[in-house]
C-alpha cells in the first residue's frame, strides 16, 4: 500500500471560518446535528463533511437512520430546533456560512438557490391548492414578480418538465395526477427560480421503473441545461452509479467512504461499502451468494464506542474496539475511507480490498472459511445483545 | 454443486447454486407440474353512486395461464397495479378468483368450499411485504408461530398440545435464523429484518410445498435484503420447496428465480426461463422495463428506452394489445393496425419454453432497439412524459 495516512478530516481539511475558493458551491465542514429527545441525544450527523463544484454533481448513500436526510434538511435549516441542534460545524454555500445565518437571511437562499425535491410528492404538495398556486407562490416570493408573470413562468416551468397540456394542468390539484406527473411537479417547483444546487432526496424511490427512468433521465438534462449542480441523496446504488459523479457513503451518521463514483463503485476500501456493493444481486451474479452484512444498523441511543461498523465488519481488531477511525485519505487527495487498516496502524493488517471486478474470481476458499451465515448472525445478535445488557 | 442433483440443506458460501434446474430432475425431464393456473380472472366491482351499484370493473387480473413445476421458483415481475399481487392471492384462494381454474397437486381448487380449503392452507402459504403491518402487536411470537399450528392441528402432528408445539415453533425460530428463547417475545423488539424473518418462519412452521413471496424483500434496507434473500434460498433448498416470487426489483427477480414471467395491465406478456429472459428477451415491454433499470456498475452505459406516460388504468385497458399506447416497436414499425385491433395471445418462440404475447416480437432485434433509442435521444421524447 503506497497511500498516505493523513486523516482528511484534520491535515486535508480547509481551515475553519475561512470561505472555500469560488469554484466550490458548498462545503460542508464537520457537521454535527443532534437529537434531544426523551430517550437521550440521537448523533444523527456526526461529523460529516464534503464539498460540491459548481456544475457537478454528488451522492449520498446510505441505509435508513444513517443520516443522509438529516444531513439534507440540516443544509437547508428545516430542521425544527428543538429538539434538534447544529452542535457543530459550517456550512459554507455559494460564498456564505449557513448554520450562523438568520431565519430571516436563509428564507432568500431556501426555495431560491437551493432547492430540495422530496421523495413523497404526494405529502410535499399541499392538497388544497392547484399546482398552479403553489409554483406561482415561490416564483412571485422570490423573484419579485406580478402574479400573471409568475402564473406564465409556472406554465413554462410545466413545459420543461415535460408535462403534456401544461395550460390544462396548471390548474389541476395534486390528486388529479399520477406519482411521475407529481414529482415532475416537485422538480418544476424546485427549479422555477433558477437554484445554484438542487437537493433531491430519494427522488425516485417512490415511483415504478420505468417513471423512475423518466425522472431519472430528466434531471440529468435539467443539470446539463441550467448548470445547477445537484445533491443526490438514495440507498439505490444503481441510480448513484448512473446519476453522479461523487459519492459519499454514510453510515451511522458519519461519512464512511468518499470518492469519485467509478472508484467507490469498482474498488470499495471501507468494509461497509464493500459489503453493500456485493450484496447486490446483479453484482453478484446468479447462483452465488449474496454478501450478507451480519446484524443490524446499531441503535443511535446505543452506537458501539469505536468504530461504529465494528460488531458488523469481516475485519474487526482490537484497535477497532478501542479507538475510533477517521477518514483516511486512500489514493486520490479527494478519496477516503473510514476504516484503521488505512490509518497509521493498519499497515500489516490484512487489506479487505476487494472491487466488483474481482468478484468474479473470487477464490471459494475465503468464502468458505467463513461461518455459516445463519451463525455468524446469530452470534451478531448475542453480541448486540449483550452490549445492550 | 453435487452432480446427482440432491440439494445440500445448506450450500457453502461461494459455490454455484441451482446449477443444476431445480424444476427439472436429474435426467432432464421436466418434474411434475405443482401448480397449473388456465384462463385464471379476478375482476374487482368499482361501485359508485348512492345504491351503490356497479359502475365498472378492474380487470386486476384477465386471463392468465401458467405452470409451477416442484421445486422451482417462479417470478412475476412488473410495476404497480399490473395485477401480481392479485393473482398470487387469487393461487392462494385468498380471494375467490372471477373465472379459471387453479389446479393444486392434481387437485382442482378454484371450486372448493372454503372448508374444503383448510388442508390445502397448510400446503400453501405466503410472505408479506410488510413485515411492521402483518404481525399482530398484541401477540408474542410464539402466538403468531402458533397460531396456525392450532389451526392445522390434528392426531398425526399433535400440535395441540403445547410442547409440541412450542418445540416446533422453537425450531422454526432456528431454521429462519432467529434464537429459540425469542418465542416470548413481541413484534415491537425485533428490527424489520427479523420480523421478516418471524413473517418466514411463520409460513415454514406448516411444513408447506408451495409458498407465495409477495415482495418479501422490498421494505428491507440493502444490508439486511440479502440476508433475507440468502435466507430464502437456503430454506428453499433445506425443505424442497416451491415459490411463487413477486416483486417489482428486477434484479431481485434475476438472481432468485428459475422462471420468470412479466405482467402488463392483468396479463401476462412474456415469460421465459430467467437467462432467455435476462439476456434476450422479446417483448418490447420486457425490454423497456430492463433497459430502465439502473445499473450499480459505472462502466456500463446502457442504452436506455424511456417509456411515454404512465401505466393506463386497469378498469379501462386499451383494445387490443394492452401495451400499444407506449409502445416503442410499435412506432418503430409505422403503427401497424393489428396492434390496436387484435389481441395478442401467448405463443412459443425458441426455445419453446420461452412464450411471448405480441404480434411482432419476430421483428425485436439489436437494430430495432438501437434505433428506437438514437430517436428518443434526437427528439428528447424520454424527457417529455407524452
Amino acid at each position: 500500500m503506497t497511500e498516505t495516512t493523513i486523516a482528511i478530516e484534520q491535515g486535508g481539511g480547509p481551515m475553519l471560518g475561512v470561505a472555500p475558493p469560488e469554484d466550490v458551491l458548498l462545503d460542508v465542514r464537520d457537521l454535527k446535528t443532534y437529537f434531544h429527545v426523551m430517550d437521550g441525544t440521537v448523533r444523527a450527523v456526526d461529523g460529516v463533511s464534503f464539498s460540491l463544484k459548481r456544475g457537478s454533481s454528488i451522492g449520498v448513500v446510505g441505509e435508513s437512520g444513517s443520516g443522509k436526510s438529516v444531513t439534507a434538511l440540516t443544509m437547508m435549516r428545516l430542521l425544527d430546533i428543538p429538539p434538534a441542534e447544529i452542535v457543530d460545524g459550517e456550512i459554507w454555500f455559494d460564498g456564505r456560512e449557513l448554520v450562523a445565518m438568520s431565519d430571516e437571511d436563509i428564507r432568500h437562499i431556501r426555495g431560491k438557490d437551493m432547492a430540495m425535491i422530496f421523495q413523497e410528492p404526494l405529502t410535499a404538495l399541499n392538497p388544497l391548492f392547484t399546482v398552479g398556486d403553489q409554483i406561482s407562490e415561490q416564483i412571485q416570493l422570490h423573484m419579485k414578480v406580478k402574479k400573471r408573470e409568475a402564473w406564465d413562468r409556472s406554465i413554462e416551468m410545466l413545459k420543461t418538465v415535460g408535462i403534456p397540456n401544461a395550460e390544462t394542468r396548471v390548474k389541476q390539484y395534486p390528486h388529479e395526477m399520477s406519482g411521475g406527473m407529481r414529482q415532475r411537479v416537485m422538480i418544476a417547483m424546485a427549479i422555477s427560480c433558477e437554484p445554484k444546487l438542487i437537493i433531491a432526496d430519494e427522488p425516485t424511490t417512490a415511483l415504478d421503473v420505468t417513471i423512475q427512468a423518466q425522472i431519472m433521465e430528466l434531471l440529468k438534462s435539467i443539470q446539463q441545461r441550467t448548470g445547477a449542480s445537484l445533491m443526490l441523496i438514495t440507498h439505490d446504488l444503481g441510480v448513484i452509479a448512473e446519476m453522479v459523479d461523487d459519492v459519499i457513503v454514510m453510515y451511522a451518521g458519519q461519512v464512511v467512504e468518499q470518492g469519485h463514483v467509478d472508484e467507490v463503485f469498482l474498488d470499495p476500501r471501507a468494509p461497509y461499502t464493500e459489503g453493500l456493493i456485493r450484496s447486490i444481486p446483479s453484482v453478484v451474479g446468479r447462483g452465488r451468494r449474496l454478501k450478507a452484512i451480519r446484524g443490524t444498523v446499531p441503535s443511535p441511543f446505543n452506537l458501539p464506542p469505536a468504530c461504529r461498523f465494528e460488531p458488523r465488519c469481516d475485519y474487526p481488531w482490537d484497535l477497532c474496539r478501542a479507538t475510533e477511525p477517521e477518514l483516511y485519505q486512500v489514493g486520490a487527495p479527494e478519496r477516503g475511507a473510514r476504516c484503521h487498516l488505512y490509518g497509521p496502524a493498519g499497515r500489516g493488517h490484512r487489506s479487505p480490498v476487494v472491487g466488483t471486478a474481482s468478484v468474479e474470481g473470487e477464490t471459494e476458499s475465503t468464502e468458505a472459511a467463513r461461518p455459516d451465515a445463519a451463525q455468524v448472525f446469530l452470534k451478531s445478535e448475542q453480541a448486540l445483545e449483550d452490549r445492550r445488557q | 454443486m453435487t452432480d446427482d442433483g440432491t440439494q445440500t440443506a445448506a450450500p457453502a458460501a461461494g459455490t454455484a447454486i441451482g446449477a443444476v434446474p431445480v424444476g427439472l430432475a436429474p435426467n432432464g425431464q421436466v418434474r411434475e407440474p405443482l401448480l397449473e393456473v388456465s384462463g385464471l380472472k379476478k375482476h374487482f366491482p368499482i361501485l359508485g353512486g348512492i345504491l351503490r351499484h356497479r359502475v365498472g370493473t378492474v380487470f386486476a387480473v384477465d386471463g392468465v395461464d401458467l405452470t409451477i413445476a416442484r421445486g422451482e421458483t417462479f417470478s412475476l415481475v412488473g410495476e404497480s397495479g399490473c395485477g401480481k399481487t392479485t393473482l398470487g392471492r387469487s393461487l392462494l384462494r385468498l380471494t375467490p378468483p372471477t373465472a379459471g381454474r387453479i389446479v393444486f397437486e392434481g387437485v382442482d381448487v378454484s371450486a372448493m368450499k372454503t372448508a374444503d380449503l383448510k388442508p390445502l392452507r397448510q400446503k400453501m402459504q405466503i410472505i408479506f411485504q410488510d413485515p411492521f403491518g402483518s404481525l399482530n402487536p398484541r401477540m408474542p411470537v410464539s402466538d403468531l408461530i402458533g397460531e396456525g399450528l392450532i389451526a392445522q392441528a390434528n392426531k398425526e402432528n399433535g400440535w395441540k398440545d403445547r410442547k409440541v408445539r412450542d418445540q416446533r415453533v422453537g425450531d422454526t425460530l432456528e431454521a429462519v435464523g432467529l434464537r429459540r428463547e425469542y418465542t416470548r417475545r413481541y413484534p415491537h423488539e425485533f428490527s424489520g429484518g427479523q420480523r421478516q424473518r418471524i413473517g418466514i418462519a411463520r409460513a415454514l412452521a406448516l411444513n408447506p410445498d408451495f409458498i407465495v413471496c409477495d415482495e418479501p424483500v422490498s421494505a428491507l434496507d440493502v444490508s439486511i435484503r440479502s440476508q433475507i434473500l440468502n435466507l430464502l434460498v437456503d430454506l428453499r433448498h433445506e425443505f424442497g420447496l416451491t415459490y411463487l416470487f413477486i416483486s417489482h426489483d428486477l434484479s431481485v427477480v434475476e438472481y432468485i428465480s428459475d422462471r420468470v414471467a412479466v405482467m402488463y395491465l392483468g396479463k401476462l406478456v412474456e415469460e421465459a426461463k430467467v437467462e432467455d429472459l435476462y439476456s434476450a428477451p422479446k417483448h418490447p415491454y420486457t425490454i423497456a422495463l430492463l433497459s430502465a433499470v439502473p445499473q450499480p456498475d459505472p462502466r456500463v452505459k446502457s442504452q436506455r428506452l424511456v417509456l411515454k406516460g404512465d401505466v393506463p388504468s386497469p378498469a379501462a385497458p386499451p383494445s387490443g394489445c394492452r401495451f400499444h399506447t407506449r409502445c416503442w416497436l410499435r412506432e418503430q414499425l409505422g403503427n401497424p393496425a393489428r396492434c390496436v385491433a387484435e389481441e395478442p395471445q401467448l405463443r412459443a418462440l425458441e426455445p419453446a419454453s420461452h412464450r411471448v404475447a405480441c404480434h411482432f416480437a419476430d421483428e425485436v432485434s439489436a437494430r430495432t432497439v438501437t434505433s428506437a433509442a438514437e430517436e428518443q435521444a434526437r427528439t428528447g421524447a424520454a424527457i417529455a412524459a407524452g
